[in-house]
């Protein structure tokens, strides 16, 4: 009984999990528009020299 | 927020465990807040001499808008004890019992960091350095430190609040000028009768959260003799815009009209002290200072744009 209580660890209840694959959802969505945002920034910033430029 | 596990001993055992969805993180945003905000920065944005990038100016306002989110947040954690307190804010996050304390306090420093670093890249530094400014003023300075000690919270406090359409046309052209002076001046002097006139229908719930608003400390009609002294000044302040020259006649005469308006407002709430009446016009007071700011700096930012876009004016 005790080694089954320690394999379990922390049991969430399905409120708890449900509220967490939502903020994993909403993470991920955040740093993807994050991500994408610097990317636009990037562009607009250098213009059509963003790949002529030395190395 | 609390589930229960068995542990080693066999004996239950509590761990605090968030429940708080992404519309929680949302709402410790403070969303109104935020587009006030974010309108009054975007105000800021236009009346630059400069043009700007729209990719650029959108990246700048949306990390306004998140240095914003980020003192909302900060704010919603350290004063979840007084939000507790009342109706107003009881149902905040926090309070609500959805969302962990520390978990507040991580996303809105997080929130900070990455807002002002987002600015300096994507801007200048100087705009950073003034959204840093600004999230620390609402923070420590307002939120740790006058509101729970001084009347005059929300009278130095403003200045956060003021700060948007500085930092937005910092973002623009790297400078101040006097014309981002005058917006922050408009909204500096604009906040105490707006916040005033909610203190004086709300005094109960502040005095039981234990904030020192004006009404609770020196009486309803002291409130009522500043909110129309405050007025007074607001009045020729939103002037200015026309005055300085970077609005039109027609603005002048806008503003003039609204002004008028929200003196008659401000002189309802000083002239009946008592009774239902005196609620009702106070709330009155408190809805019409949102359209009064509101109006007039769609009026600055509609001129603009118009400007912007060549569209002739018949003005």
């Amino acid at each position: 009984m005790k080694t089954d209580n320690k394999m379990r660890g922390l049991v969430l209840t399905p409120e708890q999990q449900k509220s967490r694959r939502q903020r994993n959802v909403a993470i991920a969505l955040a740093i993807g528009c994050f991500v994408l945002l610097f990317y636009v920034v990037t562009i607009a910033k250098l213009g059509p020299g963003v790949l002529s430029r030395p190395l | 927020m609390s589930f229960v596990s068995e542990s080693d001993s066999g004996l239950t055992q509590s761990f605090p465990v968030s429940i708080a969805s992404p519309s929680d993180y949302v709402a410790l945003l403070k969303p109104r807040v935020m587009s006030l905000v974010l309108f009054t920065a975007l105000t800021g944005v236009l009346i630059a001499p400069l043009h700007v990038n729209p990719v650029i100016g959108f990246a700048s306002l949306l990390a306004i808008a998140a240095g914003a989110g980020a003192s909302g947040a900060l704010n919603m954690w350290y004063d979840a004890d007084i939000d507790a307190l009342m109706r107003r804010t009881r149902k905040r996050p926090i309070p609500a019992g959805r969302m962990l304390k520390e978990d507040a306090l991580g996303f809105g420093l997080v929130l900070a960091v990455l807002s002002v670093m987002t600015l300096g890249i994507v801007a200048n530094w100087l705009a950073a350095a003034l959204l840093g400014f600004t999230i620390f003023f609402y923070v420590v300075v307002y939120t740790m430190w006058l509101k729970r000690s001084t009347p005059q919270n929300i009278v130095i406090g403003g200045a956060a609040g003021a700060l948007p359409p500085i930092v937005g046309y910092a973002a623009v052209t790297g400078e101040i000028s006097l014309a981002s002076i005058a917006l922050f001046a408009i909204i500096f002097v604009w906040t105490p009768p707006h916040f005033w006139a909610l203190a004086l229908v709300k005094a109960e719930e502040y005095g039981r959260a234990g904030i020192p608003m004006l009404p609770n400390v020196k009486g309803a009609d002291r409130t009522r003799r500043d909110i129309l002294l405050y007025t007074l000044l607001l009045v020729p302040l939103g002037l200015t815009p026309w005055l300085i020259g970077f609005a039109s006649l027609a603005y002048g005469i806008f503003a003039s009209a609204l002004g008028g308006l929200m003196l008659l407002f401000s002189a309802r709430v000083y002239f009946n002290r008592t009774g239902p009446k005196a609620d009702r016009c106070a709330m009155q007071l408190f809805a019409f200072s949102i359209l009064y700011l509101f109006l007039l700096f769609a009026e600055i930012a509609s001129e603009r744009v118009m400007a912007i876009l060549h569209l002739n004016m018949p003005w």
